[in-house]
């Protein structure tokens, strides 16, 4: 690991500057871990007397879970849902801004600012929004001949809580496509166009596999959003209903952990997701590893 | 741009006035809704046109709280989220700025464990250890309390991260120079080191304020006491009653509320925040 030419000798001042940063991550970050970890290979009975050790009886019964795999499939359609619709709006945008010059940086106040509104809040806005007895949308969907009702319908349900949560976050990948853009040599660019490559053939031979790094970045980043930092969007609109409709899995730790008291299942849920944030984070850090090289 | 093609840029004009229309399109309904009275609710659409009753709808949420709700004045909602806002700012700043100090310019044994440690609360975010952290908090007789909303959210190796590499570039020279000069370690760091972070402070800054105002799963589990609830959170308690008995209006004003402070910032600070936001994923 890197340090420098130059460094300070001194036998525990450094350890003294550590210790606010390593006694919390160990109190708040690293023992709760463990606890959960613990737990996941426990059984308590309901009211908390008897604790027994059951090897992995909990993570059987969770994968045997017909619930539980709902849950997952739920999240995998929700996350891909949020990355997708929030990578293309904002890969839209930041190719039209690309293409404008004086009025980049007004359009670029007036994209980034929903980055500040907190998930619960939007949530909260479009769950207004689509409200099936005074919202406007579904009114214009009526006219349309589509009755919207999220109350009941799973698919209007997962469509609510998609668009809630993309709205957010297409503001954070706007800037980094357009970062991303404005990387791309201009020279590649003009020696196309001279060679007569238009606008489309330019975009999908130079410049989209240019991008093709930063999408990669920021579909990872996506997901873990979605899978992770949505629990307000959820927990503020749908509550995971209809009929589970739209319980992704953070909202399931959640519920089976503090409304369902079910803390055994409730820790081998958190052990599962800890293993999706390592896999995830050790291919965010790969890629950037591949960045640097190149 | 390459050519010029007027048709083009009239596209791209149109594209981006929608999508800044589609982006600002909620809020303008929800300021809207935050204007009107609230029989205007019953009528069966949401109006589109404010309406006249601003300033009394803003100065009731403000200062009396519905009462239906048994929500306290949002006024005191938001010092609570201000001060949580601020606390975890502030601190997971300072506390990172040591130890990334501690990690560049000392050698000692550890070294290496301890940055490990920092590295691994990247992959342990709250939503997925829920239950026993909210057992620690609770064990140390931290519900309901300020240091119970802020301090278990604190420890943050984003920033040290950042930091350390930005201490990585300052040059060797300045670190001879004042140990010629006679400077210790803390002495260095507080003159040279921390007004060269400046920039990289104000950059963490707004993305931490950001997201410390915009927690809610946490408020949400170690507050029972009203006195403590923060806005966002506070919001989906609102909600929920609005449901039965509808009281949009105010809702939607604590909504504006709600996302005032942080928009403001980002919007003012801009310049910092876009740095902020793309460094600090590096």
């Amino acid at each position: 690991m890197q340090t420098k030419r130059t460094i300070f000798g001194n036998r525990v001042l450094p350890y003294a500057l550590l210790l606010p940063q390593l006694a919390i991550t160990c109190v708040f970050f690293l023992w709760p871990a463990g606890q959960a970890f613990r737990q996941s290979f426990l059984r308590e009975d309901a009211f908390g007397f008897k604790t027994r050790f059951v090897w992995f009886e909990n993570y059987e019964k969770l994968f045997a879970d017909p619930l539980y795999h709902n849950s997952l499939w739920v999240t995998v359609v929700f996350s891909l849902g949020v990355a997708f619709l929030s990578l293309v709006a904002a890969l839209i945008l930041a190719l039209a801004v690309d293409r404008t010059l004086r009025a980049a940086r007004t359009y670029t106040t007036l994209l980034v600012w929903p980055y500040a509104v907190a998930p619960a809040v939007a949530g909260i806005m479009w769950w207004f929004l689509f409200n099936p007895t005074i919202g406007i949308l579904p009114y214009m969907l009526e006219m349309l001949g589509y009755n919207w009702n999220h109350r009941n319908s799973s698919v209007d349900a997962m469509i609510l809580v998609i668009i809630a949560a993309s709205w957010k976050q297409i503001s954070y990948n706007f800037l980094f496509f357009v970062a991303g853009l404005a990387a791309i040599p201009h020279s590649l660019v003009e020696a196309a166009a001279i060679d007569g490559a238009g606008p489309l053939k330019r975009f999908f031979t130079i410049i989209f596999p240019l991008l093709s790094p930063t999408t990669f970045f920021l579909l990872v980043v996506n997901v873990v959003y979605a899978m992770f930092d949505t629990f307000a969007v959820i927990h503020a609109t749908t509550e995971g209903g209809p009929a589970q409709s739209t319980n992704i899995l953070v909202y399931k730790v959640f519920e089976d952990g503090f409304i369902g008291l079910n803390l055994g299942s409730s820790a081998a849920q958190s052990v599962v997701l800890m293993a999706i944030v390592i896999v995830l984070t050790v291919i965010q850090f790969r890629w950037i590893e591949r960045r640097v090289q190149y | 741009m390459v050519e010029n093609r007027p048709l083009l840029n009239l596209l791209s004009h149109l594209v981006l006035i929608a999508g800044v229309i589609v982006v600002a399109f909620p809020v303008y309904v929800a300021i809207i809704a935050s204007t009107r009275g609230p029989t205007d609710f019953l009528s069966g659409l949401v109006p589109l046109l404010p309406g006249p009753h601003t300033l009394e709808n803003y100065h009731r949420i403000l200062f009396s709280g519905v009462s239906t709700s048994g929500a306290p004045p949002i006024a005191l909602m938001m010092t609570n989220s201000l001060v949580m806002a601020l606390a975890i700012a502030i601190g997971k700043i300072a506390i990172s700025l040591i130890s990334a100090f501690a990690i560049v310019y000392f050698r000692f044994p550890f070294r290496q464990l301890a940055f490990w440690t920092i590295f691994i609360t990247l992959m342990l975010p709250v939503e997925v250890r829920i239950v026993p952290t909210f057992k620690v908090v609770a064990d140390l007789g931290l519900l309901n309390s300020y240091a119970g909303l802020s301090i278990p959210l604190i420890a943050s190796a984003t920033a040290t991260f950042l930091f350390r590499q930005f201490f990585l570039t300052v040059p060797d020279e300045l670190t001879e120079a004042a140990r010629v000069d006679g400077a210790g370690p803390l002495k260095f760091f507080r003159d040279i080191l921390l007004p060269l972070s400046r920039t990289n402070i104000a950059a963490l800054f707004v993305i931490l304020f950001i997201y410390g105002w915009n927690q809610y799963l946490w408020p949400l589990l170690v507050t029972t006491d009203p006195g403590y609830y923060t806005v966002v959170m506070g919001i989906k308690r609102m909600a929920e009653v609005a449901d039965a008995v509808p009281q949009w209006n105010m809702v939607m004003a604590t909504v504006v509320l709600a996302m005032l402070p942080p928009v403001v910032v980002v919007v003012v600070m801009q310049r910092f925040f876009v740095k902020g936001l793309v460094e600090s994923e590096k």
